[in-house]
């Protein structure tokens, strides 16, 4: 892994055993703007395109901010596998942790005018979008203060103020969809761009490639990310596709590869992707990264990969430990008040549980509402139609 | 020919074959008075005026003796509108009707833009966008590729970022291709995300059999789409209908789903000078009784609206009155309107062209079963689309869908007159 060759001279890296220069260090800050150039893990491989520089401008609240985001998006989802477990979530439950810089990445390069759609790995994407964990522990649990009001679960988080627009169950339907958010964008006029994302598995999806001609025909500012974990599913990338360069799937429309681990990678593909699709119509964004936990909590993970392989992730190019690096490397804060953040993001998710479990499950009329956004008086009924029945509003 | 004695002694000639054959008199039958507001003047479009009339009659296969009966059956309500000749009724056809819908509709939103397949330059497979590209530009008129999967989901896309799609599937058939989006991606959506995200979309189409189009492109949805909750499901039969619904689904904030009927495109309806305003809107959920009776009720909608009148006719000479009740809406299903008319009728017969399992009518049958089931004074009658897929062979298809006398049968089964009655005074 690369550390940081090249900066503005006003920081040098330091090597981790050092500590004479403590008397130099500064307490760590978040909101210090200073420029730092990084570099990021590998260059950028284009499709019909000339990729962006590898090198990437950042300061040092942008570091710490990531590092503090990030921390907490792992300990969110290591917190969900739990619950999972002492069946406190129901149904499905699939997890992001690996996958942490993709959301952080791309949060950075964009305005929250711009929208995202994704499937159904969406809760981190959710918080990136500036939803609480209350309201996504509440939801997991099925809970009135969740962001669904605990009527959508894992799969359907939304937070439409933040032009977050879900949370999809059907592999494949929300590449469409982001098309068609991308279409009202630009017959608005609005010059925002919407983020797509899918996996290796929708990859081969027959409406992606249609949605993709007409993004491509009516110049769409869609971008399309795929989140390439390698696995759809239990089924490895080579078994699935015969061209898993997802990047060059798009034939006349460009593509990007980035090594999705690294949140520098991702921000400054994304600022190039923005800049891209406002003047030429969609591009496709392939990052490379992986999931640690199975593809979802009924799925141990093991069986199609090995843990080596899992492990040997987690050392070299574990996106949170990449940021502590940099961190370290350029004196930014000690190691200490780093454990201190990731302790810090700990208590913050044990305490939005303790909240989620004190939410109420919904009323039982709220099976009834929300079926309309107008309703005009309509029946519904329950199961039984002689016992239950009502109006909708 | 100024007055209204002459009049009906031409409506009486216009009953006899006339020695040119079938096809001249549908022609006249086509022809009907028109009126002007401020005079009354009457002229009855004459017989050079036949070639323009006879484009106005269905352009598939030519019109069968029950469509051509069906037709007599519309001079009744233009007969009773001359003696009150101030509130002129004007003719319009289905598509015009939806057509004008669709202007009105965009001109008023700027949010409401139609895509389909041949919406635009080819002025719509059915002639139904007909003028909108012209009148409001490619941005608002997208032609799209053969992609339903993918252009249904586009739409959705951009009714959850707050436009108003008016999506073209160039049948129903062929919404398969796209009815996850249908379902999961619009119809849910509201419940799912708590009220976050509500999809003002309509999807709209031609919907069932048309004539001779084969077994992949007759197939009725009304049963599919009507199970869906977070849907709503309008199905139009005349001209009025069509306005009121269409601009009701339009303005309305959560996904319809209208099926239209190819064959009803080109019949005319009198339409009234409400209707034709740019604000008209009929409520959603709310069936129609489009003739009243006592004896009987019978259910249907769309094209078969034409065929139960038709048998209420028919079934009046046997002294059987029946009330015949247009759906207009699959979902809101109006079980008030049918349940209040079987309580007074204490029979019914609920006809459709779709597959009978699961259909239209075995939800109202269930719905009287368990809300009037006391009324009842018979079993309740089905007449649905045969159990096959579609045949081509016209002999075959005519078997595969209800005819008139199919409905007039049952009706009488359900009045347990199965044998015709003697010819009453």
């Amino acid at each position: 892994m690369t550390l940081a060759r090249r900066s503005s001279g006003f920081l040098k890296p330091l090597s981790t055993a050092c500590s004479s220069s403590f008397l130099h260090r500064r307490p760590y800050s978040t909101d210090d703007t200073t420029t730092i150039t990084v570099e990021t893990s590998v260059p950028f491989t284009g499709h019909n395109c000339e990729p962006p520089s590898r090198s990437v401008d950042t300061n040092p609240k942008e570091l710490m901010t990531f590092f503090t985001d990030m921390a907490l998006m792992r300990r969110m989802e290591i917190a969900a596998d739990s619950l999972y477990k002492s069946k406190l979530i129901r149904g499905f439950c699939h997890l992001y942790d690996g996958q942490e810089a993709v959301s952080i990445g791309m949060e950075a390069a964009i305005t929250k005018k711009d929208c995202i759609i994704t499937a159904y790995r969406d809760h981190c994407l959710f918080l990136g979008r500036g939803g609480t964990l209350l309201e996504s522990f509440a939801e997991l649990m099925g809970r009135t203060a969740g962001c669904s009001n605990g009527k959508g679960g894992s799969m359907h988080f939304y937070k439409k103020e933040a032009c977050f627009y879900g949370g999809h169950g059907i592999v494949g339907a929300q590449v469409p969809l982001g098309c068609g958010l991308a279409f009202a964008q630009k017959y608005r006029k609005e010059g925002h761009v919407t983020f797509t994302m899918y996996g290796d598995g929708a990859a081969n999806q027959g409406q992606l490639f249609e949605a993709l001609n007409m993004a491509a025909l009516w110049d769409l500012p869609a971008i399309l990310v795929c989140e390439n974990n390698h696995y759809g599913m239990g089924t490895a990338e080579w078994r699935a596709a015969k061209s898993p360069a997802y990047y060059k799937r798009g034939d006349y429309v460009p593509g990007l590869k980035v090594d999705g681990m690294d949140a520098f990678a991702v921000k400054q593909a994304c600022k190039f992707a923005k800049e891209h699709v406002l003047k030429n119509g969609p591009i496709i964004l392939e990052m490379d990264t992986y999931r640690y936990h199975g593809h979802s909590m009924s799925d141990p993970g093991s069986t199609y990969r090995t843990r080596d392989e899992i492990s040997g992730v987690r050392q070299e190019r574990d996106p949170i430990e990449r940021i502590r690096k940099l961190i370290l490397a350029h004196d930014l804060a000690t190691e200490k008040e780093l454990k201190d953040i990731e302790k810090q993001a700990r208590k913050e998710v044990d305490e939005a549980i303790v909240k989620a479990k004190e939410s109420p499950m919904p009323d039982e009329p709220e099976l009834f509402t929300n079926v309309y956004r107008k309703g005009f008086g309509v029946e519904s009924f329950g199961a039984d139609r002689k016992e239950l029945r009502t109006t909708l509003p | 020919m100024g007055h209204h004695t002459n009049l009906l002694s031409y409506r009486r000639r216009l009953f006899q074959p006339s020695p040119a054959g079938d096809r001249k008199l549908i022609s006249i039958y086509h022809s009907r008075p028109l009126f002007s507001v401020n005079s009354n003047l009457f002229c009855l479009i004459d017989e050079s005026m036949w070639g323009i009339i006879r484009q106005n009659v269905g352009v598939t296969g030519g019109l069968s003796s029950q469509g051509l009966g069906n037709h007599m059956m519309r001079l009744r309500p233009v007969a009773s509108a001359m003696r009150s000749y101030s509130s002129a009724t004007k003719e319009m056809t289905v598509r015009d009707a939806l057509n004008s819908a669709l202007d009105e509709e965009m001109a008023a939103d700027p949010n409401v833009f139609v895509m389909g397949e041949e919406v635009g330059e080819y002025q719509g497979a059915y002639k139904i966008t007909k003028g909108l590209l012209d009148k409001y530009g490619p941005e608002r008129v997208v032609d799209t590729p053969i992609t339903e999967a993918g252009f249904a989901g586009i739409g959705v896309g951009a009714a959850y970022h707050g436009l108003r799609p008016v999506i073209e599937f160039m049948t129903f058939n062929f919404s398969m291709q796209a009815i996850d989006h249908v379902i999961n991606s619009a119809a849910k959506s509201n419940y799912m995300s708590a009220g976050q995200i509500n999809v003002p979309i309509v999807f709209r189409g031609p919907n069932g059999p048309a004539a001779g189009v084969g077994a992949q492109h007759s197939q009725c949805y009304g049963a599919w789409y009507g199970s869906v909750p977070g849907l709503k499901v309008l199905v139009p039969y005349s001209s009025e209908d069509a306005r009121g619904l269409l601009k009701a689904a339009i303005r309305d904030p959560d996904p319809v789903v209208f099926l239209e009927n190819e064959l009803l495109y080109g019949e005319s309806f009198p339409v009234s000078a409400e209707a034709l305003d740019s604000s008209f809107c009929l409520p959603i959920g709310k069936a129609k009784i489009e003739r009243e009776g006592k004896d009987i009720t019978i259910t249907a909608f769309s094209k078969m609206v034409g065929y139960a009148l038709k048998a209420a006719e028919i079934l009046e000479k046997d002294g059987i009155n029946a009330e015949v009740i247009n759906l207009r809406s699959i979902r809101p299903l109006d079980r008030a309107t049918i349940n209040a008319s079987v309580r007074k009728t204490n029979r019914l017969v609920t006809v459709e062209e779709g597959f009978p399992q699961h259909g239209i009518g075995a939800e109202i049958c269930a719905s009287v079963v368990e809300d009037s089931f006391g009324y009842l004074d018979a079993p309740v009658e089905r007449i649905a689309g045969a159990d096959v897929p579609t045949p081509y062979a016209a002999n075959l298809e005519r078997m595969a869908f209800p005819q008139i006398e199919d409905i007039v049968r049952a009706a009488k089964r359900a009045c347990y007159r199965s044998v015709p009655m003697s010819a009453t005074a």
